[in-house]
């Protein structure tokens, strides 16, 4: 792994992100559009119903906030490789000296600072406008943070690697796939909701474990981490990001034996 | 031109490559000297992009052997891509950047020192300083392709590779780029490999040519042996030849 070279990458990204102001509002429109829906319905509900249960529904804005995480991180990934597919630049990627570690550690790293202007601006936002203040969380932000960056890192892995196997045909799944997650890891309803045999499913992914943990934290009758359930994110990311890896490199590798690569960079 | 003591910077032995058991490239073998300028010609579907592709490490092939600078492309292909770089008329630069930001992150990607330096020098040598501000996006074709090849200059490569680097350019740009490729080789010594189906970029250009016809090699030598060899009157005529009947040879 080169640090020059990934770092270089990066550099392409922010250099697009200070060309198109545009960018920049989709990293902010779209997730104030959803902190608005769900934090206003937040407060309708909480002017509805008895005080207790008032302050329990805050984990709406809470699991709207760290799905935000989940998204952006794989948006991250799948978003930077298509953005290569659509400027035809793939081809010079690949015959430049980056190593495929390289080209992935730049995209999670676009990720990551994609997050952090997203979150940054919904804390804020809800903050002022709903009373909301994630760091209600203390430090279990920490692992609901890594946990979800890093499991969204893989699901980005995973869309681009289906991308690349079959072309831009499939090119929306770099937005379908976090939506096909987003029931089974009950970013606003406990496991315990979901049809009993969607549970299992759910409880194998190490995002559920996320925000069933924030919704602990932020139960005024919990209100600590369970931090069993924690370690078994952290395994479970570790298998995800396992499987994502191994998924990313034969997709690349089928790719390249059929002669797809060329094909589908200069289509 | 290239003398033949010159060492071998690129060899292919045996290339074959077959796509849902048809062959488009059968057995190709050749050899690529520093300072020489190779021209692989052929008819659409000759086989000629397939091979490029697996001499860039971007296709596998399903036999054969690439070396280059002495080493086995697959194994080595960091240390290789470091030395060697790539044009093409089918690809790009993101539009959105300027210029100088894509020749920027490139100048970083091949650890070139002194790169603002380095990025003007280049632009100036392609006469194309004044859009080192412009957007890429919005180059014309001839400003597209002179970018691409300030990009393929940037790590000084000891092995060029060119896909069809006049294609679509006024003959003013093509000329210009022609002159470029040419001064490259003379001064850099680098090992150029050249597609293109413009005959006269080829007779210009190319110290020797490589025809390919349904994936085989069916001509190699110099253009002018080759024009003499197969009693034609022009490069393109042979083109023409080959592309209709296969053969090279005349009767």
């Amino acid at each position: 792994m080169n640090f020059r070279i990934i770092s270089a990458l990066v550099l392409r990204y922010l250099f697009l992100y200070t060309r198109s102001p545009m960018r920049l509002v989709e990293l902010i429109f779209w997730p104030v559009v959803d902190l608005m829906v769900w934090g206003n319905l937040t407060l309708f509900l909480q002017e509805n119903t008895n005080h207790e249960f008032g302050q329990f529904l805050t984990f709406l804005i809470g699991g709207m906030i760290l799905w935000d995480v989940l998204f952006r991180a794989q948006q991250g990934v799948a978003i930077s490789f298509l953005e290569d597919v659509w400027t035809r630049n793939l081809l010079n990627i690949f015959v430049a000296p980056v190593r495929t570690a390289e080209y992935v550690a730049a995209t999670f790293a676009v990720g990551f600072l994609r997050i952090c202007v997203t979150v940054l601006v919904l804390c804020g936002l809800a903050a002022m406008s709903y009373n909301f203040n994630i760091f209600r969380l203390e430090w279990s932000l920490i692992p609901f943070f890594l946990n979800l960056l890093v499991f969204g890192w893989s699901l980005g892995m995973i869309s681009t690697a289906l991308i690349l196997r079959w072309g831009q045909a499939v090119e929306s799944l770099a937005w379908a796939v976090p939506f096909f997650i987003q029931p089974l890891v009950c970013v606003f309803y406990p496991v315990t909701k979901l049809p009993a045999w969607m549970q299992p499913i759910a409880q194998a992914l190490p995002a559920t474990h996320v925000f069933e943990g924030m919704r602990d934290v932020l139960n005024p009758a919990v209100h600590h981490l369970n931090m069993q359930s924690m370690f078994l994110a952290v395994g479970l990311n570790i298998v995800f990001m396992a499987i994502a890896g191994f998924i990313f490199t034969s997709m690349l590798n089928t790719t390249k034996k059929r002669g797809l690569l060329t094909k589908f960079a200069t289509q | 031109m290239s003398a033949p003591e010159n060492p071998v910077v690129l060899e292919a032995r045996e290339l074959t490559r077959e796509f849902d058991g048809v062959t488009v490239l059968d057995k190709f073998s050749f050899q690529l000297r520093k300072g020489e300028v190779l021209g692989l010609l052929g008819a659409n579907g000759a086989g000629k992009t397939t091979a490029m592709n697996m001499l860039l490490g971007l296709t596998l092939p399903s036999s054969g052997r690439i070396e280059v600078f002495g080493k086995e492309l697959q194994q080595n292909r960091i240390e290789i891509l470091k030395r060697t770089n790539f044009s093409s008329a089918y690809t790009a630069l993101p539009g959105n950047l300027y210029v100088w930001q894509n020749l920027a992150v490139f100048a970083r990607i091949y650890g070139v020192p002194n790169a603002k330096q380095k990025i003007a020098e280049l632009l100036e040598l392609l006469e194309i300083s004044d859009l080192s501000k412009r957007v890429t996006g919005q180059l014309s074709a001839g400003e597209s392709t002179r970018v691409n090849l300030c990009k393929a200059m940037l790590n000084d490569p000891e092995l060029l590779l060119l896909d069809e680097p006049t294609a679509s350019l006024d003959p003013d740009i093509a000329d210009k780029v022609r002159k470029f490729v040419q001064r490259m080789q003379k001064e850099r010594n680098i090992a150029i490999l050249y597609t293109s189906h413009n005959m006269k970029d080829i007779e210009e250009v190319c110290d020797r040519v490589i025809f390919l016809h349904k994936g085989k090699v069916v001509a190699e030598g110099t253009p002018k042996d080759i024009v003499e060899r197969s009693a034609q009157t022009s490069l393109e005529d042979v083109f023409i030849k080959i592309a209709r009947s296969g053969d090279v040879e005349e009767g």
